[in-house]
């Protein structure tokens, strides 16, 4: 569940001025748990890393590494438009 | 300059709120994306101020301010002066983060044109982005001064007796221009480079600029959602879209559409154009979007032109 | 000494802000304040302040400019009224829940329709709930020395407020006064540069207007409003200290000639100087008046003012506005609210007087006292407002020479 543990804090508990102290912390909390039944998946053999998955993705959810690009499933709201753009059409639309 | 070459670190983190598939999380993650400094952000009311700051949460790694609706170049022209003034009081240290205004089409074009008019005739060094998605989206769909001709949105439905939206869209980028910024461009998440590289244009200009960028919206335009960068590219390839920058006053189109597709190809997607198709294709009102479209294309070339000796 | 020169109120705003070292400037003119922001860009043109001066297309622009300027971290002022003062409500509040120490000056005056350039506080009176401090003052002096205080005040790491100085449009505004001006040095040790917990930084990044959800909005609200009310405290410090410093006898709440009073006028702002004139001309034909002169109005010091009124049988509240379709001014009704709990607590009675400017003299005040003291004998008040200064049934008019 993505709701968050966070635990509600007092008045006189909170940074002043309804200021949020702690930067991007909005990591925490799981979007991937919108999803409704596809996720993406990348064919690694297909790939060759041309990054156009990871500049459209609107959640920043695709990592670029060493040698290829990885879903971050505890993001991905399983849009679509990264197996939908990529021009090797190595990602698929797969059931969860 | 390749995709490889971009930095990976996210000023917008993963987490956010922002719908699955939103062309305005794709649009402000490339403008990110495209600085080498962190930026100090000015942000309206709107979709993405919502969807990124639910307290206690923030998808903002770096200073971010949201005060009201209409004030966006207001604050952002604070911000920038109060940092100004105590650099060179040498109370805080000289940095050049570049300090951005974010604002959706109903924050620019119609409740924040003044505060955006003032800014810029001050000339204070800021780059105001606008992600338009021809709407008020954050409220649930209603017209803006952004919404093209005929487009369906809650205060201007398509019913039996009126056909959405009746006027055409403010053209804002001549409103802009006629401030004399140094630079103004229009941008689409579909064309990631060309996008970067007028961000980094208008980050690094002595004074004002303003980037417009046609956002998606699944949910408003009644879109499937990994649809958003095939509609905003084919918004582009139709001329509906036209990219173009303007610096100081001089005009250039960046993507010269030579072979236009009709634009109807553009308008078939979206829900909120269904209305022109089913049940009856109403040809004279996608004859009338299309004369406007060549209209507009065709002034762009003449400005191009009637400009082109301008800095000589 | 220091140098007393003839200044207007509106001067002498300009020179107070000049020596507070201010580093903004939000600035667009309306009557009858213009004169502040014009004294200030005069100074600025001649070198003697540096500062970033924003000539704002709007007050509501000039507001949000103000809270941009003051989240870097610099020390903020502007000037407004009436109008303005309207156009900028939204942001008042903002400026407050984000804990800004800027400094506003207002020359109050009326607001529209129809349209007034002369002086009442249906203004500030009217963004009593925005969270800002609300200081009057009486004339040119108190507006010159309130204006340092002020950013003493706000820039408290305790308080961390904005803070209206208010003086009366064109009465105080724009009437010449002997001035009495601090010297350089004396006020830069009494007031320190800004100190802000969370400026503008990309080190320590802060997200600043969140989305307030309802598990959350109302601990932020409380939390600025006890930090509204603790205010108090501190602004009493502020002002003992510059009394030590100055010579001078600043109060929340000042007495006058209240030890034996059985009535008692409160008044606000340049009035209570015609009060007093009052209460000195009536003690001798023997009557039994005295005079509450409320500094302070938000926050509210209703323990001041129990102390001060406590005794009194019927107090005559000067209003400077009427809150339409209640019971008269927003002062007398607080100040009714605030005696509420007393054991005997006296009778309220409000007058709002001077609407739009209308002049209000000694006699005004006269009859009201009149009214006053006919409630002490009867031990009830005739109407629970009257209106000073206007023709018709139901209201106090005087006429004179000229009225």
């Amino acid at each position: 569940m993505s709701k968050s543990k966070k635990k509600l804090l007092a008045w006189n508990e909170l940074p002043i001025g309804g200021y949020i102290t702690e930067p991007g912390n909005a990591r925490e909390y799981r979007t991937g748990d919108w999803r409704e039944g596809k996720k993406p998946v990348i064919k690694e053999d297909k790939c060759n890393n041309c990054l156009l998955c990871w500049i459209y993705c609107p959640e920043g959810a695709i990592e670029r590494e060493e040698k290829g690009v990885k879903i971050n499933y505890f993001y991905c709201k399983g849009c679509g438009i990264c197996s939908r753009e990529c021009p090797a059409k190595a990602i698929e639309m797969e059931e969860e | 300059m390749s995709l490889k070459s971009l930095p990976t670190r996210e000023y917008l983190t993963p987490g956010h709120r922002m719908c699955s598939g939103c062309g305005a999380a794709i649009a402000l993650r490339q403008v990110f994306i495209a600085l080498d400094k962190p930026p100090i952000i000015v942000n309206a009311t709107n979709c993405v101020e919502v969807a990124t700051t639910p307290y206690p949460y923030t998808a903002w790694s770096v200073p971010w301010i949201h005060t009201a609706f209409e004030c966006t170049a207001a604050t952002a022209a604070g911000v920038e002066a109060g940092l100004k003034v105590l650099q060179r009081k040498g109370k805080i240290p000289k940095t050049d983060n570049p300090i951005i205004a974010i604002a959706g089409d109903g924050g620019t074009y119609d409740i924040g044109l003044q505060a955006l008019s003032g800014a810029l005739e001050r000339g204070h060094k800021f780059t105001y982005i606008c992600y338009s998605n021809e709407a008020y989206m954050n409220t649930g769909i209603q017209q803006s001064g952004a919404t093209p001709k005929f487009g369906w949105t809650t205060t201007s439905p398509a019913g039996k007796v009126v056909p959405g939206k009746v006027r055409f869209q403010k053209d804002l980028m001549k409103i802009v221009v006629a401030h004399e910024i140094p630079y103004a461009a229009t941008a689409s998440p579909a064309y990631p480079m060309d996008l970067i590289r007028k961000v980094r244009k208008a980050v690094s200009v002595e004074g004002p600029s303003f980037i417009l960028i046609l956002a998606t919206c699944p949910r408003g335009w009644r879109t499937e959602s990994d649809l958003t960068i095939e509609i905003a590219r084919e918004a582009v390839l139709t001329r509906y879209w036209p990219l173009y920058e303007v610096e100081n006053g001089k005009y250039k189109i960046t993507k010269n559409i030579v072979k236009k597709r009709p634009v109807e190809e553009y308008l078939k997607y979206q829900g909120k154009f269904r209305h022109l198709f089913k049940p009856k294709r109403q040809d004279k009102m996608i004859q009338e979007i299309q004369d406007y479209v060549d209209k507009k294309w065709q002034e762009l070339i003449a400005l191009e032109k009637l400009t082109q000796n301008i800095n000589e | 000494m220091g140098k007393l020169v003839a200044l207007t109120g509106n001067e002498a705003v300009a020179h107070a802000v000049k020596q507070c070292n201010p580093d903004v400037i939000a600035m667009y003119p309306i009557t009858p304040q213009t004169q502040i922001v014009e004294e200030l860009a005069q100074f600025y043109a001649d070198g003697e302040i540096d500062a970033e001066l924003i000539a704002a297309e709007s007050e509501h622009s000039a507001m949000a400019a103000c809270i941009g300027a003051s989240l870097s971290g610099a020390r903020v002022f502007t000037a407004s009224a009436s109008q303005g003062i309207a156009l900028m409500f939204e942001m008042l509040f903002v400026a407050s829940s984000f804990r800004l120490p800027i400094v506003m000056a207002v020359s109050n005056r009326a607001l529209n329709s129809p349209l007034n350039i002369w002086n009442d506080m249906s203004d500030t009176m009217g963004v009593r709930d925005s969270g800002w401090i609300q200081i009057y003052n009486q004339n040119a002096q108190e507006s010159y020395h309130t204006i340092m205080q002020a950013f003493k005040i706000a820039e408290d790491k305790n308080v961390q407020l904005p803070v209206m100085s208010c003086h009366d449009g064109f009465v105080v505004s724009h009437a010449t006064e002997g001035v009495e001006l601090l010297e350089q040095k004396d006020i830069d040790d009494f007031l320190p540069p800004r100190k802000m917990q969370f400026p503008i930084s990309v080190e320590k990044p802060v997200t600043v207007g969140c989305v307030g959800v309802p598990e959350y909005y109302p601990e932020i609200k409380v939390q600025q409003e006890v930090a509204t009310q603790n205010s108090l405290k501190v602004i009493k410090e502020v002002f003992d200290d510059f009394n030590n410093r100055f010579n001078t006898n600043y109060e929340t709440v000042s007495s006058y000639q209240m030890e034996d009073a059985e009535v008692a006028l409160l008044a606000i702002g340049s009035l209570a100087g015609t009060a007093q004139e009052t209460v000195d001309k009536l003690r001798k034909s023997g009557k039994k008046v005295g005079l509450v002169k409320l500094r302070v109005f938000r926050p509210f010091p209703k323990d001041d003012l129990q102390g001060a009124l406590k005794d009194i049988k019927v107090v005559g509240v000067i209003d400077r506005n009427i809150s339409f379709g209640a019971m008269g001014g927003a002062l007398s009704m607080e100040v009714r609210s605030a005696l509420y709990e007393l054991k005997n607590r006296p009778h309220v009675m409000g007058f709002p007087t001077g609407l739009g400017g209308r002049d209000t003299r000694i006699e005004h005040l006269e009859k009201v006292v009149e009214i006053l003291l006919k409630a002490v004998r009867e031990d009830k008040i005739e109407a629970v407002y009257r209106v000073v200064g206007c023709r018709g049934p139901g209201c106090i008019n005087v006429t004179y020479d000229g009225g």
